[in-house]
């Protein structure tokens, strides 16, 4: 069974329909007591504000019983803010803290990318550039595009738990960040037609 | 590389697809669900539903059209039509939709897209701007509402620059001239909106040809494209507008 992690922002339908054609069972988590032992892997989304996400999910009591399951070993997948929630710090609206258990920060794109053509936020199809040996998760997206939408980015302070790469306005950023059991992605699987649901069922498939 | 993106618009009307010219005349184009499972397989990259009824009644009829949609397509969904409320916007999102598309409701009340962009992330509020153009030398153009009917006297590109400013992620920008005329986009407008704003621009209204479709995202600088008829009757399908714009050398996504 799939934790889904609903803490009232987003599009919670679309992720759990992905989640379900990807070949999941999704089960919506907004309580601590809804993460028990079924639960295998967990999926955190997100839309919205940082500082939001990690105050619903204090005020939810969702943090440890979600550090927990990491700790545990059990798979976790970040999409989006759900991404960038795994970092120490970000920048938006002011200087938050993370759940940490990725070291490093959070950062806005330049404000002056528009005058060189570059719209903020960066909204659509683009590349996941990938290491010759993919993360198993995101081999389905080999030489695929897929839907990005943020005016945000995370950089992890070291190379290796950066999984994948994407180019925008001349700045390339972690699109996939992890290490052992845990992977975050920026851009939006459950919005990338074949390629992302091809994504959801390797996670779902993935034994770290 | 970031794909330039093909948008297919679908108006909805009681729960069908309709098409209309300059707003008016408006005949059956068929099923939502159907015109939107085609559209995905076709490969566009997403897709924008606007209700032009917007009646409280067909409320209901179109939230339901999102929700099934939804669950058959996995590419991001804008609504739009008759959103007045944060509420609006959050049952929309509830439904499935991934970004709403704002019109009279942000001209009436210009603190309501800040307000949304602080709740719900820039990246899921879009404003529709309905353009017409007043003058030619130097060209300008005033804000539109209610399908075009209604004069605002808001200068359009200043209120793109304000609407941007307050947080809209995308601006949906249609020229009410160009409209059901299938003789292109208003290039001038589609340009001097997106080369005075950082928010994406999304081109509309006056698709005829594929031509007309490379010609706003490279003399437009626009961001994507959005056409309805040419794509609801079969005249071309997606696959053959992103053949056409990657023979021009424009970036776009091939589906897979």
């Amino acid at each position: 069974m799939i934790g889904l992690i609903n803490y009232g922002m987003g599009n919670m339908h679309s992720i759990a329909k992905a989640l379900e054609c990807a070949g999941g069972r999704v089960r919506w988590i907004s309580r601590p007591e809804h993460i028990d032992a079924s639960i295998e892997r967990i999926v955190l989304p997100g839309v919205g504000a940082f500082r939001d996400c990690m105050k619903a999910l204090k005020q939810q009591q969702l943090q440890d019983p979600l550090l927990e399951h990491v700790h545990a070993g059990r798979p976790f997948l970040g999409i989006c803010l759900g991404m960038q929630a795994l970092m120490e710090t970000s920048h938006e609206f002011g200087l938050h803290q993370g759940l940490g258990l990725i070291e490093g920060d959070v950062l806005p794109f330049p404000a002056q990318l528009p005058e060189q053509g570059y719209k903020i936020p960066h909204m659509g199809w683009n590349d996941v550039l990938l290491p010759d040996a993919p993360h198993p998760v995101l081999q389905p997206l080999v030489g695929r595009q897929v839907y990005y939408v943020h005016s945000f980015f995370c950089q992890p302070r070291h190379d290796q738990e950066v999984l994948g790469e994407c180019e925008y306005g001349g700045i390339r950023f972690a699109s996939a960040i992890g290490r052992d059991n845990i992977i975050g992605v920026q851009f939006h699987p459950e919005k990338s037609q074949r390629a992302g649901l091809a994504m959801l069922a390797s996670f779902i498939g993935w034994c770290p | 590389m970031l794909s330039k993106r093909i948008i297919p618009c679908l108006d909805i009307a009681e729960g069908r697809v309709v098409k209309g010219v300059k707003f008016v005349d408006i005949i059956d184009a068929g099923d939502p669900v159907e015109a939107a499972i085609r559209y995905d397989e076709q490969g566009a990259d997403e897709l924008t539903f606007l209700d032009i009824r917007a009646s409280h009644e067909n409320r209901d009829t179109l939230y339901h059209v999102v929700t099934d949609v939804a669950e058959h397509v996995f590419i991001p969904l804008t609504v739009g039509g008759g959103i007045k409320t944060l509420e609006d916007i959050e049952k929309l999102l509830h439904a499935g939709a991934d970004k709403v598309s704002i019109n009279t409701a942000a001209i009436r009340n210009p603190d309501f897209v800040r307000q949304a962009a602080e709740r719900f992330g820039s990246s899921t509020i879009v404003v529709a701007i309905d353009a017409k153009r007043v003058a030619d030398h130097p060209p300008r153009w005033e804000c539109f509402t209610h399908g075009g009917r209604k004069p605002t006297g808001i200068d359009a590109v200043a209120w793109a620059k304000r609407m941007s400013d307050d947080g809209a992620g995308e601006i949906l920008l249609t020229s009410m001239d160009a409209d059901g005329t299938r003789n292109g986009y208003d290039l001038a407008l589609t340009r001097a909106v997106a080369d005075s704003i950082s928010a994406n621009v999304v081109a509309s209204g006056g698709v005829g040809t594929l031509q007309h479709l490379a010609e706003g995202l490279t003399e437009g600088h626009a961001d994507a494209v959005l056409a309805a008829s040419i794509f609801h009757f079969g005249e071309y399908t997606i696959g053959e507008a992103k053949a056409f714009l990657a023979e021009q050398g424009i970036p776009v996504r091939m589906a897979d």
